[in-house]
């Protein structure tokens, strides 16, 4: 045979296709998928049907219009579903700036998988579950070390929890100062997660946006201007969303604190400051990582995740309870948090994701930490280096100073050709890879942001470039395949118009549709 | 000495790194960190134990894992908030899937199965809460039921929210704190012997200020609330709206809480196919009415089908993108972020593979084997199976101040015979003194209630 040309620098890619209908659809009256343990024939001869108890009007009349489906055609269907999701186990998952896409290792998915943490309750006897407690436990110490925070709580479930639970510590902490009416201003910065403002509004705090300077610093002259007698603090990420980071940041916190605010830390894009640099040294009170991000845990789609929330010692008492401490001899939870904000999530939160980043943390160590973070920035700059060389791309802002992540902008090639960073999102799916655009508002225009992490080679690298460099000279040879794309994705260009806004067309469900498409209802 | 090359780490190896810091123009890695200031620099080296290998790192866990006792080895009567129930293979099989494992926040074009997975769950959830929009999920009950308030707040432009004091106290937590200082909160009594919401405290309580009524059923207590229908109409009169949390698993049975007059109905998914995980297995749910009002109010995502360009393709896409703070930032509704997305998929193979006749079997089967265990139970000297005389769905309160032992002791000795036994409610519910509440489900064998019995008979006779 004659040897195979590898001719294409983009790959000839062509997502599962596999046109399955609604799980619906797949209805045949009288199939069934499990069989659930009844019970017991003794049982049922000393207490009947059970469900005569139900008192009237209590009791289901019409069974659930659900379908009836046989066990290997559910699996099939959710099968070939997940054929048709992008993990980022098979994809150069750098195009998710913000959201730090690393190596999920399979190690930390087979430990999780672990009778003795999937069949644990969480109000059981601490003595039996000590293994657990302790898993916990030394994930905090880790964290402290990372953070230089004196104690963390793995309560929130997510990033954007993490940061409600913040301003929570933020509003109960004034209100123990007797300046919870006074104290009604949260500051953030407008490259900072939407999250920030959301939760701090939440909260009942009214939001100040601070917008960067020329260079695309975060404004200390703002800052100066914002803060005063009604400060109740400032939350920041640093670097943020841009890639670049803030220097001065030690000077914005002594600022927040001198009008007597609390200052509290973003710390999503941590992922190339491990053992560089930390919260406390920069003078923040408070700060939370997200474990799905910079410390390995899987994104399951959006959740269930972990923002590990660490505060200084005075701050302890306000986290929500209960906490992990260890007297010398046994792991115990501490419910005795006098000033606690009470919890924001159901016992103590995610323990597998907990499980999974101390783990990985294990696997690292002090100096692949440190790696870690140092092969992030590297990634970043050389892909930074080559991107702004490709036409009709750009990075506003200051030239160079950016560590794990840049968000660029195509507003030349937009003004170009036309083609948009949404076209170039479509477009990029053709080639196997995913590419998001930014959070709203696109101060950047036509922006997006790339975080290549450590995770990736410079060939993996090299390969997400030259897609981004074919979908430019497309754009600007013949703009249409863009615009018109994605074409070897599972599903082509959505229609949106009407269907997702206006409420006569949408349809949430699969009962809203067959109402509103006028087909008959149960099926 | 150079670094050792890490497996999760490939542009360690010195040549590659040393080609792209020639592409990037500089000549060391820490050159990129001149932008952080000296004096920011961690000068000492972190206090984290040296690396271990994967063989190691298996060894280590697996070691701090075997110190835990698991409900498989023991039999659990604990519920309280987060339940032991069957999980079906398929379930573990899906969300095990390295695709959904692994996927994040993908188009609808590359994440079109992820897409569709929880467009069906909404769907499936729909149709056993019986309403026409679910979201995509929140993070648990409580988050969720704090969220469905402050819609139902925003919705009726009042502050004050009516609770049952029999919602779970931990629960109540999460609601109070995330709906403080937004929301005004008052607690309505309820009936001791029944647990059934005080309706004259209702409507003493309520008033043309009133934004919600929020309750539980099955409630905390286990007990059915069978007043659905009068308190709905309380509300009503008020022009205030209906908020129920329910155990989606009880739908097979119970008449959902849309059939007798909820606006809006929370719950928690983790009774569909999630294992308890130590508290890792909590997802919420909000579902409501299609009408424009309520979709306005939601903070979370809600995914739609959609046609595209070509003939008889559907994709799908969020609808009403623009009420959300990814939109809106702050002036969005409430927040939106990362939450339990997999969950979501998860308790959607659930509900397909149970279908209508596997939900209603498992509801039969948990009242029964639930049933069963009170009627035991009360022939035990001083102990009264079930304090409560309403009707109970899974869980029940048992009450144990005649036998003069404390829940406490009780439950050491239960451990020694390897039962978790119930949650002591003698802090939480201080009315009933030395009382636990009890949970059994359809992983309860006969001869695991009768093992409980048996205990429990040589513990209170000696």
């Amino acid at each position: 045979m004659e040897r195979i040309q590898r001719k294409n620098k983009v790959r000839d890619f062509h997502q599962a296709k596999w046109n399955e209908p609604i799980i619906f659809e797949l209805h045949q009256k009288g199939e069934r998928g499990v069989d659930i343990p009844l019970s017991d024939q003794a049982v049922a001869a000393e207490v009947g049907n059970g469900v005569s108890a139900i008192p009237e009007g209590m009791l289901r009349k019409e069974k659930p219009n659900l379908p009836e489906i046989g066990q290997a055609r559910v699996l099939r269907h959710y099968v070939r579903l997940s054929q048709e999701t992008l993990g980022s186990d098979f994809n150069v998952e750098i195009g998710q700036g913000t959201c730090t896409m690393k190596y999920i290792p399979k190690i930390n998915e087979l430990l999780v998988r672990n009778p003795k943490i999937m069949e644990l309750h969480p109000l059981q006897d601490e003595s039996t579950v000590q293994g657990m407690l302790e898993i916990i436990y030394n994930l905090d110490v880790c964290m402290r070390e990372i953070s230089g925070m004196d104690h963390f709580s793995f309560q929130p479930s997510g990033g954007t929890q993490a940061l409600f639970a913040m301003a929570s510590i933020a509003r109960k902490y004034h209100e123990s100062r007797g300046e919870a009416e006074q104290r009604n201003e949260i500051i953030t910065t407008i490259f900072s997660h939407p999250s920030q403002a959301a939760t701090a509004a939440v909260k009942g705090f009214k939001v100040i946006t601070l917008h960067p300077d020329e260079e695309g610093f975060p404004d200390i002259e703002k800052l100066k201007a914002a803060v005063s007698e009604r400060t109740a603090g400032f939350v920041v990420a640093n670097p943020e969303d841009t890639g670049i980071y803030n220097p001065r940041i030690k000077e914005f916190t002594d600022i927040v604190h001198q009008a007597g605010g609390l200052c509290y830390y973003d710390q999503a894009n941590a992922n190339g400051l491990l053992g560089i640099t930390r919260a406390r040294e920069a003078g923040f009170d408070m700060c939370f990582f997200n474990l799905h991000k910079t410390f390995a845990a899987p994104h399951m789609c959006g959740g269930p995740a972990t923002g590990a929330l660490g505060v200084v010692e005075e701050l302890k008492e306000f986290l929500p309870a209960p906490i992990v401490e260890f007297d010398g001899e046994k792991y115990y939870l501490n419910e005795d948090l006098p000033q606690s904000i009470g919890k924001v999530r159901a016992f103590h939160g995610v323990a597998q994701t907990v499980l999974r980043s101390y783990a990985w943390i294990r696997a690292l160590g002090p100096d692949g930490l440190k790696e870690v973070a140092q092969t992030a920035v590297l990634n970043n700059n050389y892909l930074y280096s080559k991107i702004q060389k490709i036409r009709g791309a750009s990075a506003p802002y200051v030239k160079g100073q950016r560590l794990e992540q840049v968000r660029y902008s195509w507003e030349q090639m937009a003004q170009e050709t036309g083609v948009t960073t949404e076209d170039v999102q479509r477009r990029m799916t053709d080639f196997g890879l995913h590419y998001w655009t930014s959070h709203h508002p696109y101060i950047v225009p036509q922006p997006f942001t790339l975080e290549p992490t450590e995770s990736y080679s410079k060939a993996d690298l090299d390969e997400y470039i030259a897609a981004l460099e074919q979908i430019s000279e497309e754009a600007y040879e013949n703009p249409e395949i863009v615009q018109d794309a994605p074409y070897n994705s599972t599903i082509h260009k959505l229609d949106e118009q009407d269907f997702l806004d206006h409420p006569e067309k949408w349809c949430i469900t699969w009962r809203a549709y067959q109402k509103k498409t006028k087909q008959p209802e149960r099926i | 000495m150079k670094n050792k090359v890490h497996p999760y780490i490939p542009n360690m190896v010195p040549e590659v790194k040393e080609d792209m810091l020639k592409e990037i123009g500089v000549p060391s890695v820490m050159e990129l960190y001149s932008c952080i200031p000296e004096e920011l620099h961690l000068k000492n080296e972190m206090n984290i134990p040296k690396a271990l290998t994967e063989y190691e790192l298996r060894r280590h866990i697996e070691g701090l894992l075997n110190k835990n006792v698991s409900a498989d080895e023991y039999i659990n009567f604990l519920g309280a908030g987060c339940w032991q129930h069957f999980v079906p293979a398929v379930c573990d099989e899906v969300n095990q899937r390295s695709e959904f494992l692994t996927a994040y926040a993908g188009e609808p074009y590359e994440d079109h199965g992820r897409y569709q997975a929880l467009f069906e769950y909404q769907s499936l959830l729909a149709e056993l809460v019986d309403m026409d929009v679910v979201n995509v999920p929140t993070f648990d009950w409580g988050q969720a039921a704090a969220t469905s308030l402050r819609m139902a707040a925003r919705l009726t432009g009042r502050k004050k929210i009516l609770l049952a004091s029999t919602v779970a106290p931990e629960r109540m937590k999460i609601i109070v704190n995330y709906g403080s200082p937004e929301l005004d909160f008052d607690f309505v009594d309820f009936e001791k012997d029944t647990g059934l919401l005080d309706m004259k405290d209702l409507k003493a309580k309520i008033s043309d200020e009133t934004a919600a009524i929020y309750f539980e059923n099955p409630s905390y207590l286990g007990f059915i609330e069978s007043q659905g229908a009068e308190i709905s109409e309380v509300a009503r009169e008020n022009e205030a709206l209906l908020v129920v949390g329910v155990d989606p698993i009880s739908l097979g049975v119970l008449a959902p809480p849309s059939q007798y007059g909820a606006d809006i109905v929370c719950g928690d998914l983790q009774p569909l196919g999630m294992h308890m995980n130590y508290s890792g297995g909590q997802a919420g749910f909000i579902a409501t009415r299609d009408e424009e009002k309520f979709i306005n109010e939601y903070p979370s995502r809600l995914f739609g089908i959609v046609p595209t360009v070509k003939e008889g393709e559907y994709g799908f896409g969020d609808v009403a993108y623009d009420r959300t703070s990814f939109a809106l930032r702050e002036k969005g509704k409430e927040s939106v972020g990362t939450q339990t997305a997999l969950w979501g998929i998860t308790a959607g193979v659930y509900l397909s593979l149970l279908g209508p006749n596997g939900m209603y079997e498992l509801g039969q089967a948990i009242m029964q084997n639930s049933q069963y265990a009170v009627k035991q139970l009360n022939k035990l000297p001083g102990v009264k199976g079930s304090r409560l005389t309403s009707p109970f769905f899974k869980e029940f309160i048992i009450d144990f101040n005649d036998t003069g032992l404390s829940v406490e002791t009780i439950n050491k000795k239960l451990l020694d015979q390897k039962i978790f036994g119930g949650k002591d409610l003698s802090k939480e519910f201080p009315e009933y003194g030395q009382s636990a509440l009890y949970c059994v489900t359809e992983v309860h064998t006969k001869d695991d209630i009768d093992h409980l019995i048996t205990s429990l008979q040589e513990i209170v006779t000696n």
